[in-house]
């Protein structure tokens, strides 16, 4: 009986009974059908968004400045490309986030791996953790500015700031709960508290760390637009700000595109990573 | 080390409880008992007996609670390289290779490279794993994973292997063809091995000697030497015997547990 269901289905909802039935746990779809899947999904939100707001100026909804269409957002960004205008914010934002968010793992893994594995070190580091962690990260911001200026480092300084915590307690959380089994399968074959560090607990704890990481990359761009909104020149964040002063409204979702497309390789370059490191998980396990 | 070094196991008054007060629960009671050099002992009983608690004691993972523990006459004092465990979950190193596994213990000892590859094959060869060296643990069977856990517990060359229901997560199939191979290597490898299962079956097929153990708190019952000779065929009278004996034995226990 499915079978005949899945055959009387028509286009879009062909596949459908199959692809609920794979789901999370099931064969992945053929490399070919995903993208194409992936591909439909990008162009038909193109799609839906192009309509809405080609309906706002034929049916004469309301002012067509505050949704402007998918073409001309692409026309702001390719003009401020021509002028030479749009680099120097891209760059800018890029130079924040991997020097703000590098800090903030250097920082982070080190101070993870030693408050995991040392009571001592933990029972120093949790308690100041604790008490900041539930501090939106953004009400401290302004305090960033008094105490190191308007300049670049209360924006690296604030992106290490927010991007820590998270990355900090993956990494004290992988550490602190690798299966004890292995740490009796690794003594009894000898190996001495350093050599189950280096050679049990920091590879298991791996792939803790990565989600760590890219939970980390995430936060980075999410708070460098905030405090890009406060006192920059340059930047997305500024961008987007900019844009509202004048009401230039495709330059604002322009940069706010730009900013989603960073932000998606930034994940596909710490996934990618994160493969070759990792070889050895199954696919399914990740 | 060298296997060749005494490897006896002395047990005096070992004894273990958790907890304290009234929910003081003891584990096992007062164990006497010595294995000798290169004999097989199985530790037998129904779940519950102490018989894990008592391998994790000699394996140096937790502490007596009383009694001494020699092992070639030192006190036992945490795990150590002299004391290979293969544990019932397999518990391989899922970032290794099938190679790399069983090189991990030479590789802490600092053995070179090549060395350590040399070892790798030899006692892959010996669990038949020869194709598999490049593979992770994630692609492997269950029997296959407990082949490279044997191997790599043999590679580091301890006079004592401590395996605690080794075969037990594994098929009827698997777990016989998996006994077979331990019993032909135990032939030429001679190591001291304390096998923990509650299978008389397996316990019959395997052991010099076999340890029944009493339910909680766990005792030593009785001490049964099986006086069969290598290649033992299960389905020879006298292996059918020790079964029905070993099973009288344990049944009285189970039996108590349920009173």
């Amino acid at each position: 009986m499915p079978s005949v269901a899945a055959k009387s289905g028509v286009g879009l909802f062909a596949g459908l009974p199959e692809l609920m039935e794979s789901g999370v746990r099931g064969r992945p779809l053929p490399r070919r059908r995903s993208i194409a899947l992936r591909l439909g999904a990008v162009l038909g939100f193109l799609g839906v968004w192009a309509l809405i707001s080609g309906l706002v100026v034929v049916l004469d909804l309301f002012n067509p400045i505050f949704l402007p269409g998918p073409w001309l957002v692409l026309g702001a960004v390719v003009d401020l490309w021509q002028k030479d205008a749009l680099w120097p914010h891209v760059a800018a934002t890029l130079q924040r986030v991997i020097v703000g968010f590098g800090t903030g793992m250097a920082l982070a893994t080190v101070a993870g791996l030693a408050a995991g594995q040392f009571r001592v070190v933990r029972n120093l580091v949790e308690p100041a953790v604790e008490l900041l962690r539930p501090i939106p990260p953004f009400a401290v911001l302004p305090l960033f500015i008094i105490w190191v200026g308007i300049g670049e480092a209360s924006k690296t300084g604030f992106i290490t700031y927010a991007t820590f915590f998270p990355m900090f307690l993956a990494t004290v959380h992988a550490v602190r709960h690798v299966d004890p089994l292995l740490l009796r399968a690794a003594r009894s074959l000898g190996a001495r508290p350093h050599q189950l560090f280096v050679r049990v607990i920091l590879p298991a704890a791996l792939p803790e760390i990565f989600t760590g990481l890219r939970l980390g990359m995430g936060l980075a761009f999410f708070v460098i637009v905030i405090s890009e909104f406060i006192a920059a020149e340059e930047g997305l964040g500024f961008l987007i700000n900019d844009g509202r002063n004048f009401y230039l409204v495709p330059q604002m979702l322009g940069a706010a595109v730009l900013l989603g497309a960073l932000g998606y390789g930034a994940n596909a370059l710490i996934r990618l990573l994160e493969r070759r490191v990792l070889r050895w998980q199954a696919p399914g396990e990740r | 080390m060298s296997a060749a070094s005494s490897s006896r196991i002395e047990m005096q008054g070992v004894s273990k409880s958790f907890g304290a007060g009234p929910n003081r629960a003891i584990a096992l009671a007062e164990v006497d008992l010595d294995i000798e050099d290169a004999e097989l002992v199985c530790l037998l009983g129904p779940s519950g007996c102490g018989k894990s608690t008592l391998l994790n004691i000699i394996a140096g993972f937790v502490p007596p609670t009383t009694g001494t523990i020699l092992v070639g006459g030192r006190a036992v004092n945490g795990p150590g390289a002299d004391r290979g465990v293969v544990f019932q979950e397999y518990v391989l190193f899922p970032w290794l290779t099938v190679a790399g596994n069983v090189e991990f213990g030479p590789a802490l000892k600092g053995v070179e490279a090549a060395e350590r590859r040399r070892i790798a094959a030899r006692y892959l060869d010996l669990v038949g794993l020869t194709a598999h060296a490049e593979k992770y643990p994630g692609q492997l069977s269950g029997g296959m994973k407990q082949r490279v856990a044997i191997a790599r517990a043999l590679a580091n060359g301890p006079a004592i292997i401590l395996m605690d229901e080794p075969f037990g997560a594994l098929d009827a199939q698997n777990r016989e063809v998996l006994q077979d191979e331990l019993a032909r290597i135990q032939r030429t490898e001679k190591r001291t091995i304390v096998f923990v299962t509650h299978s008389i079956r397996e316990a019959v097929y395997l052991a010099d000697r076999v340890v029944v153990m009493t339910s909680a708190p766990g005792r030593i019952k009785e001490i049964v030497p099986i006086g069969l000779s290598a290649g033992r065929d299960r389905f020879s009278q006298k292996f059918t015997q020790y079964e029905a004996e070993i099973s009288r034995l344990v049944k009285a226990e189970v039996a108590k547990v349920h009173e």
